[in-house]
């Protein structure tokens, strides 16, 4: 019963703590309100006139809320390379960010689940889909696994954090053997996440620029490049803004990991191009419509040749020493990492699979104005959420949230 | 799904289905050594298909108690006659109350599939005053549809694009078409990056020939496979089908098929009052909602009546044959074994039930 009644305090108090704050605070979270509420009136015209709304057709039949979908589940699984090093690896410099990755993976899980409901063409018949009311389709269709997945993952990221900050909220310490499985766990889960998804795309056969060995691997590797480059930034910021302190050395380590995850990633990017421009088949005309363009349809094209130069100059400047402990030289390759993986990663790898078609007609994609304000009214959406959810951990971590007995 | 038999012929390449493994010594699965059993029992196949079939139908009689207070009076639907419209609004909206929370046809039993279905007559009757006539027909014992397209015949007059949209009530404002035919130049081969299958022009054109394309119907369906919520299937007979109650409209199927065999409601489908095709199959040509799957039935409406689809019907040329694979006396048998017959994309292990051949 009395940790009931803490838990009441909490949630008093954490209300309490997110409605107040300085004027720039608040005048954010009006512009997220704002976003949020474009958003919703976007999806109240999307929902009256049928996904007819949006700019897919029966030739691209995923756009925009797909391409967001895919990348923020890498973001959200990206929280595991905080996680590993501070629960499992007892590394005491990323304890100060872990609990920012894990919120941001909360608020990443929460933006993919609302741009998949998005995508559906009958949201109210998603009970079809829960397992026991409906007909869950396990373990076929690699769609069920994600929702499994994405489910699991959301609740272990909701979990771990709520019990150490719930400790901590009442001056005790958090009990390792408590929290410490479900940090294994969701270490592996994480990437089971983001396998999962990939798998999504590669197992069909119907779409040989998806049906591609390497998918999985590099989905990885992207996700652990942006993922902690966005956590870096969010530490930036927080550091400026707040009295939250997080050491020089915690972000220099996690720029090691995203150093090490962008590497990888170009690696596997020239293996892939090498693949697709070498002994160019039937099957690579998807990777030349992206990259050059078919029959004069090239829409892909200023997006893909911005992502390209953004990836290899923030791999560059990061892979040396001098330039990447430079904070500022490191939150601008950060920056434009992230940029440059949410391109190639987003509609730079969902919409060339569809173009050409099954049989060879290419016809282009441009999302609307109703899909681009449902797309932003969601990452403003994920935005508040994640700054009600920070402000509450540090709070609690800086002292000045207790239970008053 | 069955494994255990092979109902008709099949190129088998890149099949992926496991065959039996023999126990018998003599390391054959048919006779031969004597101690196989030469009559082979026709026997239903009890496969992972129908072991989910059996679970689901507790789940579906619990959901039903659920529903039981709502239901009462449901029998009464149909006959009913001479109400006010204070009772035609309540029966409305107790129908639409059912019809939402209805299980998955493909799980239904008979009885819940004649329900379903009278149901929909009668709520398209209070809607619009019209009768309609809907069948929940299933599929009938050692029948399998297949289909054969003659390249050499078609001339590209598209008379089966119309007949089709004309018979299964596809949407009139987006123009959905089942079926395209792609005219491909002579001497190129079957290029279709290089064809045209949306011409204006008098046919057959000069220096031309036509193939054309639908579902496929096939064996090893991958858009079944990736259906979240089993809204799609293989029926008995060999046609794929779709609930569109059941459908979230996800479109991963969409993605998953090779063929461009699928089609989405991307709003809500019209058809005039009066050219609404009226005699029905719930699994086939009723009408579709916004935010779901579409595609070929092969016409179940007509082919489990005994009927040609409408395109075959309507096809001037011949081009156009569909049998039964099973009945060795079938158009569709002799064209097999007699002329030299492709599939596209054989490759990807789909299986089509649908032959393309030369004269």
């Amino acid at each position: 019963m009395k940790t009931m009644k803490v838990f009441k305090s909490l949630i008093v108090d954490s209300l309490n703590t997110i409605t107040h704050g300085t004027k720039k605070y608040h005048l954010w979270m009006a512009f997220l309100t704002f976003g949020m509420l474009v958003g919703m009136y976007c999806y109240s015209i999307q929902l009256e006139e049928g996904l007819s709304a949006t700019g897919m057709t029966d030739s691209v039949s995923w756009g925009l809320y797909i391409s967001n979908f895919t990348f923020l589940v890498g973001v959200a699984a990206a929280a595991v390379m905080l996680v590993m090093p501070t629960y499992v690896l007892k590394d005491i410099d990323f304890k100060q960010a872990v609990l920012i990755g894990e919120g941001l993976a909360v608020a990443a899980l929460i933006m993919c689940l609302a741009f998949v409901i998005a995508d559906m063409g009958g949201p109210s018949v998603l009970w079809h889909m829960l397992p026991g009311i409906g007909v869950f389709n396990f373990p076929n269709s690699m769609l069920t696994w994600d929702v499994i997945a994405l489910n699991g993952y959301l609740i272990i990221n909701i979990t771990i954090p709520l019990y150490i900050l719930f400790r901590h909220y009442q001056n005790k310490e958090a009990k390792p053997r408590v929290y410490l499985p479900g940090a294994l766990i969701s270490v592996f889960w994480a990437i089971g996440i983001h396998l999962v998804t990939a798998f999504l795309y590669q197992g069909l056969q119907a779409k040989p620029f998806w049906n591609n060995a390497l998918l999985g691997p590099r989905f990885l590797a992207s996700a652990f490049a942006a993922g902690p480059a966005l956590i870096i930034l969010v530490l930036a910021i927080i550091r400026s803004h707040t009295t939250f302190k997080i050491p020089d050395k915690t972000i220099k380590k996690i720029a090691l990991v995203v150093t090490v995850a962008a590497q990888i990633n170009l690696i596997m990017l020239i293996s892939e191009l090498f693949k697709e421009f070498y002994a160019p088949t039937h099957h690579s005309e998807s990777a030349y419509y992206l990259f050059f363009g078919l029959h004069g349809k090239d829409a892909l094209m200023p997006w893909i040749w911005t992502a390209i130069p953004l990836n290899i100059l923030a791999t560059i400047l990061l892979t040396f020493h001098k330039l990447r402990n430079n904070l500022k030289v490191l939150y601008f390759a950060c920056f434009i990492l992230f940029i440059a993986i949410w391109i190639e990663k987003g509609f730079g790898l969902i919409i060339p699979g569809f173009i050409p078609g099954s049989y060879g007609k290419i016809a282009e994609y441009t999302p609307t104005g109703i899909e681009i304000g449902v797309t932003l009214g969601i990452w403003a959406m994920g935005a508040f959420i994640f700054t009600i959810l920070a402000r509450t951990a540090i709070n609690i971590e800086t002292g000045v949230l207790r239970y008053k007995r | 799904m069955s494994d255990t038999k092979k109902k008709w012929f099949s190129l088998n390449l890149n099949n992926t289905k496991k065959r039996t493994s023999s126990s018998c010594g003599c390391g054959k699965t048919e006779g031969g050594c004597g101690s196989h059993n030469t009559q082979n029992p026709i026997k239903k196949p009890k496969d992972g298909y129908q072991q989910v079939f059996d679970v689901k139908m507790d789940r579906r009689s619990a959901f039903k108690q659920l529903t039981a207070s709502l239901a009462i009076g449901a029998g009464a639907v149909s006959t009913s006659c001479s109400m006010i419209a204070g009772e035609e609004t309540k029966e409305k909206a107790q129908i639409d109350w059912e019809e939402q929370f209805k299980g998955n046809y493909k799980l239904m039993t008979d009885q819940e599939k004649n329900d379903t279905v009278n149901r929909l007559v009668r709520s398209y009757q209070l809607r619009t005053g019209k009768s309609i006539n809907m069948s929940s027909k299933n599929a009938e014992e050692d029948v399998l549809f297949g289909y054969a397209f003659n390249i050499s015949k078609c001339q590209g007059y598209m008379d089966c694009v119309t007949a089709c949209v004309e018979e299964n009530n596809q949407d009139r404002n987006s123009q959905m078409q089942y079926i395209r035919i792609h005219e491909m130049k002579d001497g190129q081969g079957f290029n279709f990056n290089e064809a045209d299958d949306n011409y204006y022009h008098e046919v057959p054109a000069e220096g031309h020939f036509y193939m054309g394309t639908q579902c496929f119907h096939c064996d090893n369906p991958p858009c079944v496979e990736v259906c979240p919520v089993q809204a799609t299937w293989r029926e008995e007979d060999g046609l794929v089908v779709i609930d569109y109650d059941w459908c979230v409209g996800c479109r991963y199927c969409m993605a998953a098929c090779p063929y461009d065999g699928r089609r989405f409601n991307w709003s809500t489908p019209e058809v005039p009052e009066e050219e609404v095709n009226k005699n029905q199959h719930y699994l086939g040509n009723r009408m579709r909602k916004k935010g779901v799957m579409e595609k070929c039935t092969f016409c179940v409406q007509r082919s489990r009546s005994g009927q040609n689809p409408a395109c075959v019907e309507a096809c001037p040329t011949g081009a156009r044959i569909f049998g039964n694979l099973l009945d060795p006396d079938s158009t569709i048998r002799w064209v097999l074994e007699n002329k030299k017959v492709f599939r596209l994309k054989e490759d990807l292990g789909t299986e089509p039930k649908f032959w393309y051949f030369m004269d």
